[in-house]
């Protein structure tokens, strides 16, 4: 797996730091998030599946294992709003 | 007709701790409709957007829905605009980019998980003040006088520099300026004595900088924020902070004390409460709907066609319980794995201070059950009188006993 952040999208909500402090991290100047491991074991897996789906700008996707973007267990895909960096 | 007379706007109605039927009635005709929202002279239709991805779709999509839109077709928004009138510079959420982006980042970094965390210490001293007036008082006690509103506003005096001191005062004219039972004479009057106040706590910490919210921003960013802007600011984290935690504490202890199985889950294990704060964000999603947007341009959305210039309100409680969110979205179930809930937003507004909230929440929640494992409701359940008047929907008192 491996995972991408987009931080023009971000917009600094630290939900992914809180769950998966081992993959992310919040930078202490702007406020966004931080890539610690863009590729996590199988352990973290899950919950950096379920923040992708969380995060509240689609900042965060998940590549490889042929799972689609921002999926978590069951829940609805992160929709891919139209982009605007912000 | 007095204020009370008036009808209460079709998308804050609610029963109980659900939606209104009113509200589920018109969703099920499809996830976007054309409603008077409180039907009456001067009333103009607009859209009310029910369904979950709907939702998402309009908060995620700044260049085509505009909160800012309202204050002017091409007005450049800050303290440089003729449009926007004053009270209002400031306020975040009634910005679009590129302006919106400029506070936004200055804002962001003062927010984040970690900067939260070094107020906890001080959250957790003024939740357990909070909790020891109540036991001095004894049973039975308004849990709504005594916690749910007494919390949120000595956090935010905390957060902002308010001295210990003045808080008393500013809290009472902050409540008075944006409390919505008053006339508009006595808000503006307590409106102007809040501000003022607000304008001098600016004034200081320009001149002399501390280490608090206010104090870093003018540090890091002085001449980058007018002082009507700073003002505003510290008016938008009253707002967005007062009614909505309150709202949250009251309506939340409500809810637990009505599922007693699922308190006792919260109370006999403090890690189920991260869970819990998650699941009664979603199920009883206080705020009743964002800043309205103007759509930009023509655009269809759930299958209706929006024109350029109408206005669009999203209803967070029903976004939440949209079975396309997650499974029988109207049972409360504090063990669920989180979903992506929007009762904080979504999108480039999303709630700037969503990670302060969720931390007072579990802190305040967490203390309340310690502290009285035994709480129950002191009234019976169905003469609780819910708070529907207000921004973010709550409970008026509560009575309870321990």
């Amino acid at each position: 797996m491996e995972v991408r952040v987009d931080r023009d999208r971000c917009a600094g909500s630290g939900l992914c730091v809180s769950y998966a402090p081992e993959v992310f991290d919040q930078s202490e100047d702007d406020g966004k998030v931080l890539l610690k491991e863009p590729l996590p074991g199988t352990g973290a897996a899950g919950a950096v599946r379920a923040m992708a789906a969380r995060c509240p700008t689609g900042a965060i996707t998940v590549h490889g294992h042929g799972h689609a973007h921002g999926h978590g267990h069951g829940e609805p895909a992160a929709p891919r709003e139209p982009s605007e960096a912000v | 007709m007095s204020y009370d007379a008036e009808p209460i706007p079709l998308h804050t109605r609610r029963a109980r701790f659900d939606p209104a039927g009113e509200l589920r009635r018109l969703s099920a005709q499809g996830p976007v409709t054309r409603v008077s929202l409180a039907p009456g002279p001067g009333d103009r239709p607009l859209w009310l957007v029910t369904g979950y991805q709907e939702v998402r779709q309009v908060l995620g999509d700044q260049a085509r829905f505009s909160t800012g839109r309202r204050f002017g077709p091409r007005t450049p928004a800050g303290g440089h605009d003729g449009h926007r009138p004053d009270d209002g510079i400031g306020l975040l959420m009634d910005y679009d980019p590129p302006e919106h982006t400029r506070l936004r980042r200055m804002l962001t970094p003062e927010f984040t998980v970690r900067r939260m965390r070094r107020l906890q210490p001080r959250i957790e001293a003024l939740v357990t003040e909070c909790l020891d007036t109540m036991e001095r008082a004894g049973p039975p006690a308004d849990l709504v006088e005594l916690f749910a509103s007494a919390i949120p506003g000595p956090v935010l005096c905390e957060l902002i520099g308010v001295p210990r001191d003045d808080r008393g005062d500013f809290l009472r004219r902050c409540h008075a300026h944006l409390g919505t039972g008053r006339g508009r004479q006595e808000r503006t009057a307590a409106g102007s004595a809040f501000t003022r106040y607000l304008a001098a706590l600016v004034a200081r910490q320009r001149k002399d900088p501390d280490h608090g919210f206010l104090g870093t921003l003018v540090r890091d960013h002085g001449p980058e924020f007018t002082d009507k802007e700073l003002r505003g600011i510290c008016v938008l984290l009253m707002l967005a902070g007062l009614d909505n935690i309150s709202g949250m504490l009251g309506l939340g202890a409500l809810a637990l004390l009505e599922n007693p199985g699922q308190l006792a889950v919260v109370r006999d294990d403090p890690e189920a409460m991260d869970r819990a704060v998650e699941e009664l964000l979603r199920y009883l999603s206080v705020p009743h709907a964002p800043t309205p947007r103007t759509a930009v341009e023509d655009v269809t959305l759930g299958g209706k066609l929006i024109r350029a210039g109408e206005t669009l309100v999203c209803s967070i409680p029903m976004a939440n319980r949209d079975p396309a969110l997650i499974a029988e979205p109207d049972r409360l179930d504090v063990t669920r794995e989180p979903v992506p809930h929007v009762a904080f937003g979504h999108g480039i507004h999303h709630c700037l201070g969503a990670a302060l909230a969720r931390m007072e929440l579990r802190i305040a929640y967490t203390a309340l059950l310690r502290r009285f494992p035994a709480l129950r409701l002191a009234t019976p359940a169905e003469d609780v009188v819910f708070r529907v008047r207000s921004t973010a929907y709550g409970v008026e008192r509560l009575p309870v006993a321990w």
